[in-house]
């Protein structure tokens, strides 16, 4: 179908702001009287604070107030808190400080007495699950969003019986299954079983999470840092113990999130409460290394995975154990998402997922880009390559055989996919990384040089329904959309507005964009992550522009006689079918449905909406044509997204550096919407699976629990030195049913795409021995070709 | 990449007394690792003694707000200086151990410049003085007396048309969350002011100072080779 702005590129509305500096983020938000805030942080992996000590703190000069925990609300076992009385991890806040400036309010924590009694901690799920283990919480070693807080001890025969390099599989919390396991084993001409080991590691947002927060006529004004708009405010509202509407949140732009900044957060509402204490404004700085320890991390998969395949390479069964690493609180469902994402990538014929997620005194975890997709990308791709080797068949042929299609289907429900055209990426990919002639270099020296190719694919699911839209035409003609998916920095904020332009026939230089500040109208919309804004999204505006388009044909048939019927809608005008000379431009009708009111200017609104939509409408109602709208488009199934990656490495055998000579990534996400910011979301998610795949890891300190690689330098994000020499992006670029015009997100996959088919182009390089870990550092290459010993046990999490 | 310009003073911003590194209160000697990453804050929770543990580098002080000027730490006095910022003169009350990215930011509302680490990692808060890209997160703001400062507020023509890398930086779609977009112009703009031609190996090599979260690294390149073809 031809449209006049999508899959066309154009200049994102809030780009300028960001080359030229004048883009606010929550630090540089400034108000008069402001006070600075610091945090006292735990020091150690777990403890109970025993007594607080401020009297010399606030005798200081500048020092105005203290919060403690008593001071805040508290949330029920394991939930994120805002301060600790028991902290779970290092850097856990225990009290903040407020003072008339940073540097004092500083000097005042150092003047802090707090005595802690220490308790036992565990860094590792297995030493927690061995019977006898520390356990990360008093109450209990095991929780999850749906998953009670509870002890889990695995039998010792458990241990005993799996060699020390196998993963032990005792009791699982969760599991499910379809079809018959045991004979897809029977069936399979080759069986590979592997245990395997994904990092955690943190998400290193560039921009730490400050916070500013004040109150004016009893609402509280929060300057935050999120990837979501509206859906940070009921959450966000319950950390500041107040209704949602009483809350103000402005967040225009995010220095990255990854998932991290994707729903509320506690810590976000310190500066909150501190101003309600002291009636002044608050500014709350974070530093890198309270953004590593606060600002959350991806976690780590202790995993054990048997599949059986054909001769032609189909996957008759896999059976799948993920003891996930989940922090010390709630965490997030990285583990269940493994087993997903086998069921979907793979479409094995029968399959097992068991799985727990235990506590560890480590950073919390949330959500970062392919939450336990990603992960097992990496794990699983490598070991999908072995088995293609054991069976003598190609890389790329094993791949196609499993790949899902239209009919491919997800987990032990056996839910169907909206539209999967993953053979399709695959082949479009193998074209232009031109795998026929590529593969054969395979294993090729050059001096110390040795040449390795691989193939990646990952997948997340993308999409959700049910929310509102909101548009508004003013008589000055000009399209208003609110928008309150918020604004994480990849444009698809502006992508999908663009949806509503196209329906309503819009010149896009006539729409205006609000967002960013409660205070401009917004809507409730879901957040933006899980590579959904671009299906969600696209719905909820599609839906609020249909209301738009029905309320124009009624006025144009009530100005001007006959049925809306009657009527189309062409270049911001309502034009009669009949005469074309009988017409009325949208900047008239939005006047008349002023002086129409109910539902045309927003005086009254579907009952169906949320109520926070009825309070957006209720700030514009009067001003101009409402288009207001709950999504109800039918809805079934699971939105998937996927991204294949090719890559070409050379892998220095003496010194195991690593070069990228070129990747290749192609992504079926639907119909595309904005093709460069597309190409970009592929290249730069490749970027973050070669950190992934390559450097980035949790390290503690086994003795003391304390985090070893909290700074950048130590962490590694990959820099501009580690990115591929060559790289290229492409889509399929076919439509998903589920979608009004066809769209559908991708920004996770490509994380998962890069880092897998990197990995499995080292092993190539490395005549197929495969780590079963992540990241693959240089000295594991090295330990390897040396036939030395590796540095971390078998399992190992947190290795140096 | 960006030189650190960093030669006096700052090196002992966010170091603890060296008497403090065997007090830690345990029964085992701490090993290099430990001290090396984390030995103030295990010390300050472990003896919880109140020990008098320098004022972390994090810090800076606020003249805007009444009080501020009240000295709470010895030696933090503030002077006034002047600083020549994007062509003009600036006169500021600056701290001995205040760095430029904490003047720029919250003494002169420059707030254009980002700080993501204060450590000297990243990039973010990169400005060019004298052609020379500079941390100014690393940088003593009295350092900067007599030297020519641009931030990112400057880098636009006087007419307020954008800089031929912002323009490329637009046309090539370079920032995602723009987060480390002020710092990565200012790592192009002085890497073209030096080498208005540079390979993309060159490129590669000159912005390999600015972290990018994002990934957005191809884009930003593609938009420095693009400004350097316009020059
Ligand atoms: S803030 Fe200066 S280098 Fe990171
Ligand atoms: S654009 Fe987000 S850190 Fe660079």
């Amino acid at each position: 179908m031809a449209y006049q702005l999508l899959g066309k590129n154009f200049v994102p509305p809030d780009i300028a702001a960001k080359v030229t500096g004048r883009a606010k983020y929550s630090e540089d938000f400034r108000a008069e009287g402001m006070l600075f805030c610091k945090l006292l942080t735990s020091p150690m992996p777990h403890a109970r604070v025993r007594n607080i000590d401020a009297s010399e703190a606030l005798k200081m000069p500048g020092v105005i107030a203290i919060l403690t925990p008593d001071d805040v609300p508290q949330f029920p076992d394991p939930e994120d808190l805002i301060l600790y009385k028991e902290p779970y991890y290092v850097g856990a806040p225990i009290l903040a400080v407020a003072a008339v400036d940073e540097l004092t309010a500083a000097n005042a924590i150092e003047k802090i007495k707090v005595d802690l009694e220490p308790l036992p901690f565990t860094l590792d799920p297995l030493d927690s699950l061995y019977p006898g283990g520390p356990n990360a919480r008093t109450n209990g070693n095991v929780a999850n969003v749906g998953l009670k807080l509870q002890t889990l001890k695995w039998d010792a025969a458990a241990f005993a019986k799996a060699e020390a390099d196998t993963l032990p599989l005792g009791t699982p919390s969760e599991s499910w299954s379809y079809g018959d396991v045991e004979a897809g084993f029977r069936d399979a001409k080759v069986v590979v079983e592997e245990s395997f080991v994904t990092a955690s590691y943190a998400h290193h947002s560039m921009e730490p999470r400050s916070a500013m927060a004040y109150w004016e006529n009893g609402k509280c004004f929060l300057h935050g840092s999120s990837q979501s708009q509206s859906f940070m405010v009921p959450g966000m509202a319950r950390y500041v113990g107040i209704k949602p509407e009483e809350l103000v949140y402005i967040a225009e732009f995010c220095g990255g999130g990854f998932g991290s900044k994707g729903t509320p957060y506690p810590i976000m509402s310190i500066p909150a409460h501190m101003s309600k204490k002291t009636g002044r404004p608050v500014m709350m700085r974070i530093t890198r290394a309270e953004e590593y320890t606060n600002g959350y991390g991806r976690g780590g998969f202790q995993g054990w995975v048997k599949m059986g395949f054909r001769a032609d390479g189909r996957m008759t069964a896999v059976d799948m154990y993920i003891v996930g690493e989940n922090g010390p609180n709630q965490g997030f469902w990285d583990f269940r998402n493994a087993g997903e994402a086998v069921s979907v990538v793979y479409q094995p014929l029968a399959m097992r997922w068991r799985g727990t997620s235990v506590l560890t005194n480590t950073p919390p975890r949330t959500a970062q880009r392919g939450p336990g997709e990603n992960q097992t990308a990496s794990a699983i791709e490598p070991i999908l390559d072995k088995a293609a080797r054991q069976l003598g068949i190609d890389r790329l042929a094993i791949r196609h055989i499993n790949a899902p299609d239209n009919q491919g289907k997800v987990g032990a429900e056996r839910t169907p996919l909206t539209s999967a055209y993953v053979k399709e990426a695959l082949e479009k990919g193998a074209k232009l990384f031109n795998w026929d002639e590529r593969s054969k270099r395979s294993g090729q020296r050059k001096g110390s040089k040795v040449t390795g190719v691989g193939i990646g694919q990952a997948f997340h699911p993308s999409g959700a329904h049910g929310f509102d839209g909101l548009v508004r035409i003013t008589p000055d003609g000009k399209l208003h959309i609110h928008t309150g998916v918020g604004n994480l920095g990849t444009y698809s904020y502006a992508a999908t507005s663009r949806i509503a332009a196209e329906a309503l026939g819009y010149d896009w230089k006539n729409v205006i964009i609000e967002r960013g500040d409660t205070r401009r109208a917004l809507p409730w919309n879901l957040g933006q992550f899980g590579s959904n804004t671009s299906f969600t999204m696209s719905r909820t505006n599609f839906v609020a522009a249909e209301d738009a388009k029905k309320k124009l044909l009624d006025i144009a048939a009530k100005k001007l006689g006959g049925a809306p019927d009657d009527y189309d809608l062409a270049n911001e005008k309502i034009v009669s079918k009949k005469d074309p000379g009988k017409s009325m431009s949208f900047a008239e009708a939005a006047q008349e449905a002023i002086s129409l009111g109910g539902a045309y200017s927003g005086k009254e609104v579907p009952d169906n909406l949320n109520p926070m939509t009825k309070g957006a409408v209720a700030l514009i109602a009067g001003t101009g044509l409402i288009g207001v709208a709950k999504d109800m488009l039918p809805f079934s199934g699971m939105p998937a997204t996927f991204t294949v990656g090719f890559v070409e490495i050379e892998l220095d055998l003496e010194t195991a550096e690593t070069r990228i000579l070129e990747y290749v990534g192609v992504t079926d996400c639907g119909t595309v919407i904005h093709p460069q910011n597309l190409h970009h979301q592929v290249k730069s998610g490749g970027v973050m699976g070669i950190g992934m795949a390559r450097f980035e890891r949790y390290v503690f300190d086994p003795k003391y629990g304390i985090p070893l690689a909290s700074e950048l330098y130590l962490s590694k994000p990959p820099s501009y030195l580690d990115m591929p020499l060559s790289v290229q992006a492409d889509a399929v670029d076919l439509p998903d049913p589920q979608s009004p015009m066809g769209t559908r997100g991708m920004g996770e996959p490509p994380l998962g795409a890069s880092s897998s088919s990197l990995l499995c182009a080292i092993s190539d390089a490395l005549g197929g021995h495969v780590f079963n870990r992540t990241p693959v550092v240089p000295d594991m290459i090295i330990n390897f070709l040396s036939k030395q010993p590796q540095a971390h046990r078998p399992l190992q999490v947190s290795t140096v | 990449m960006p030189y650190n310009d960093n030669d006096t003073g700052c090196e002992t911003i966010g170091r603890e007394a060296p008497d403090q590194a065997s007090a830690h209160g345990g029964d085992q000697p701490l090993t290099p690792a430990q001290l090396r990453s984390s030995r103030r804050i295990f010390i300050k929770g472990v003896i919880s003694s109140g020990a008098a543990i320098s004022a972390s580098s994090y810090v800076f002080r606020d003249g805007v707000v009444p009080g501020a000027h009240a000295a709470t730490a010895a030696g933090s006095v503030e002077r006034l200086i002047t600083l020549n910022i994007n062509g003009r003169d600036r006169r500021v009350d600056v701290l001995p151990q205040e760095t430029l990215a904490h003047t720029l930011r919250y003494k002169l509302g420059l707030t254009g410049t980002k700080i993501g680490c204060d450590h000297g990692e990243c990039g973010a808060c990169t400005v060019i003085s004298d052609n020379i890209a500079v941390y100014s997160c690393t940088t003593l703001s009295h350092r900067m007396r007599g030297r020519k400062i641009v931030t990112i507020e400057g880098v636009e023509g006087p007419d307020g048309k954008l800089h031929k890398v912002q323009q490329a930086f637009i046309d090539e779609l370079g920032p995602q969350c723009g987060f480390c977009t002020p710092g990565q112009v200012m790592s192009a703009v002085a890497l073209l002011a030096g080498n208005p031609k540079p390979t993309i190996d060159e490129a590669r090599l000159g912005m390999s100072g600015n972290l990018c979260r994002c990934g957005a690294y191809d884009h930003y390149l593609n938009g420095v080779m693009r400004a350097a073809g316009e020059a």
